[in-house]
């Protein structure tokens, strides 16, 4: 009697345990396809196209049918875009985050935190439309830029976009400072600010650098926000008003086009694996950061 | 009684819908935005006539409509332009003529545009409006992506021997680029008749030849080309007698600024 219901409870943990490790099984399969794969087309430029790794990534010169597949441009744009998000967003989500975690009344934060988590469920297309259809509009009729669309537009949504992340994650470092540290800087005279200023945030630091990081990673990868109001030109922008493209973007727009084999099909794969370097760097700084502070 | 006969027809209502799902003949076709307008009043038409035919239709782009095509994954791809020679084992269908125009932003009033302005134009040699006989205004060029058929066929017919710059902004389907060009002061792009007739922007006529129908028929007007319902082998069945119906519907094609194949006074091969 025991030892059948032993036995079987036996096997049902035999059964759990081989589905769990077949779910695990899967997901590490699946990255490794994916590595596999990207690494092989990403790599046709350079091995089946012949063109050097620097032209890729140094030639601005981006004509398929004059067989020049430089992406410059497109990792310039990927940049600027990332770095005007991040220097707009960033500042402004991590001040969001300590107002949730020291200032605001617990009600208030309570209110909050929900209706910022909820910006994060927003399809991306739905900033690139408002974009689209409020941001374009006001930089044509009060910049230099003759079309509105532009650098300075994309960088804004993705700054709204990247918002949630850096916020969410930025409070939670704070929340994860012990009471201790506060209690400290207060008793010793300091005044709100300045314990926030002083004490906290030097000790969030590396949560912070996570936030930041993530929010970074967001903004690389993000395609059709921009899409719609970067203007996808095939240049280095002229100004900050001025219109370009970024790796998603060219991807996005010439990938369904482009013939099977083609030099071009082969660039965009280039741009793809180059995104996906990009990416796994960024998760080796996320790592390292968190490593820091334990 | 009453019960039975709502259940009754309730069942027959099920049985036939089922029947409908399984007898349905399905076609798929995309690509071309510009063939677009035309092939969905075409789908509609046709599955009213047919109602065991069920036609999904969607845009993308010529070149998204080769590939698509060429991958079978589509029963028809739409293209403004004949395949590349890289890219074997196509049938090409062509089921009417279609014009395109130069347009402009409607605010401007310019009218008319030589060959040479257009190619100065789009080749970023000429930046101002006033270069040209227009108002003291920035030109913003609107291309389309490329994979565009419009754009190959826009330099083919109206810039070669120039290129396109590449510096210019650029969007993905006629729709857009007319709705950006209508909103946008100095604005200047190209999309097929199919698009911009009717729409409140300007079709500039090039040298003096006006963006009409009647100017593509006899060859006077430069800027047109064949529209291709591309097949993975000969077509067949519901598809061929799909295309056929296309090619064949003058009320369609003339509601839709499309001309008749056999209309057509001038021709051309690779177009």
């Amino acid at each position: 009697m025991i030892s059948s219901i032993a036995r079987r409870s036996h096997r049902t943990e035999r059964i759990a345990l081989t589905v769990i490790r077949m779910c695990a099984g899967f997901v590490i399969l699946a990255m490794a396809a994916i590595l596999l794969y990207l690494s092989v087309e990403g790599t046709k430029t350079f091995f089946v196209d012949h063109f050097s790794l620097l032209q890729f990534l140094f030639s601005p010169d981006y004509d398929l049918d004059d067989n020049h597949p430089g992406a410059a441009i497109f990792i310039v744009g990927t940049l600027l875009v990332t770095v005007f998000a991040i220097v707009v967003g960033g500042p402004f989500g991590i001040a969001v985050g300590v107002f949730l975690s020291e200032i605001a009344p617990k009600r208030m934060a309570q209110l909050l935190k929900p209706a910022i988590e909820l910006l994060v469920g927003i399809p991306s297309v739905v900033y690139g439309w408002l974009g689209l259809t409020l941001l374009v509009p006001l930089i044509r009729d009060h910049t230099s830029s003759p079309s509105g669309f532009s650098l300075a537009g994309a960088g804004i949504v993705l700054a709204i976009m990247i918002l949630p992340t850096v916020i969410s994650l930025s409070e939670d470092s704070f929340n994860s400072l012990p009471p201790s540290l506060r209690e400290g800087s207060l008793a010793l005279g300091a005044t709100r600010f300045q314990t926030i200023v002083r004490v906290l945030l030097p000790s969030a630091s590396s949560g912070l650098a996570v936030a930041l990081i993530l929010g970074i990673a967001r903004a690389v990868g993000e395609t059709l926000a921009i899409q719609l109001v970067i203007g996808n030109a095939t240049a280095f922008p002229k100004g900050i008003f001025g219109p370009t493209a970024t790796l998603t973007t060219v991807i996005v727009g010439e990938m369904p086009s482009a013939t099977q084999g083609s030099l071009q099909e082969h660039a965009l794969f280039s741009m793809a694996f180059l995104l996906l370097i990009i990416a796994m760097v960024l998760i080796l700084l996320v790592r390292f950061a968190l490593r820091k502070r334990t | 009684m009453k019960r039975n006969a709502a259940l009754a027809a309730l069942l027959v209502g099920i049985s036939v819908s089922t029947t409908a799902a399984f007898a349905d003949t399905s076609i798929t076709a995309a690509g071309s935005t510009a063939l677009l307008p035309l092939v969905k009043d075409a789908a509609g038409a046709y599955q009213a006539a047919n109602p065991s035919v069920k036609i999904s239709v969607s845009g993308g782009g010529s070149g998204t409509g080769i590939n698509q095509v060429a991958a079978k994954a589509i029963d028809i791809g739409d293209s403004d332009i004949v395949p590349p020679p890289t890219v074997t084992g196509l049938v090409d269908n062509k089921v009417a003529v279609i014009g395109f125009a130069v347009i402009v932003n409607p605010d401007l009033k310019v009218k008319n545009l030589t060959r040479k302005q257009i190619q100065d134009i789009f080749a970023g040699n000429v930046t101002n409006w006033n270069q040209v006989g227009g108002p003291d205004q920035k030109i913003v060029v609107i291309n389309r992506t490329r994979g565009s058929g419009t754009r190959v066929v826009f330099e083919k017919t109206v810039i070669a021997p120039e290129k396109v710059t590449e510096g210019g902004l650029s969007e993905d389907a006629t729709g857009t680029v007319i709705s950006v060009v209508k909103q946008t002061p100095g604005a200047i792009s190209y999309a097929a008749f199919s698009g911009t007739h009717g729409q409140p922007v300007v079709e500039v006529a090039i040298d003096g030849v006006a963006a009409t129908e009647a100017n593509v028929i006899t060859g006077k007007y430069p800027f047109w080309s064949y529209e291709h319902m591309l097949t993975n082998g000969p077509a067949t069945g519901e598809v061929k007698k799909f295309i056929d119906f296309v090619s064949s519907n003058t009320e369609l094609l003339n509601k839709n600024s499309f001309i008749k194949i056999s209309d057509m006074k001038t021709s051309e091969t690779n177009r």
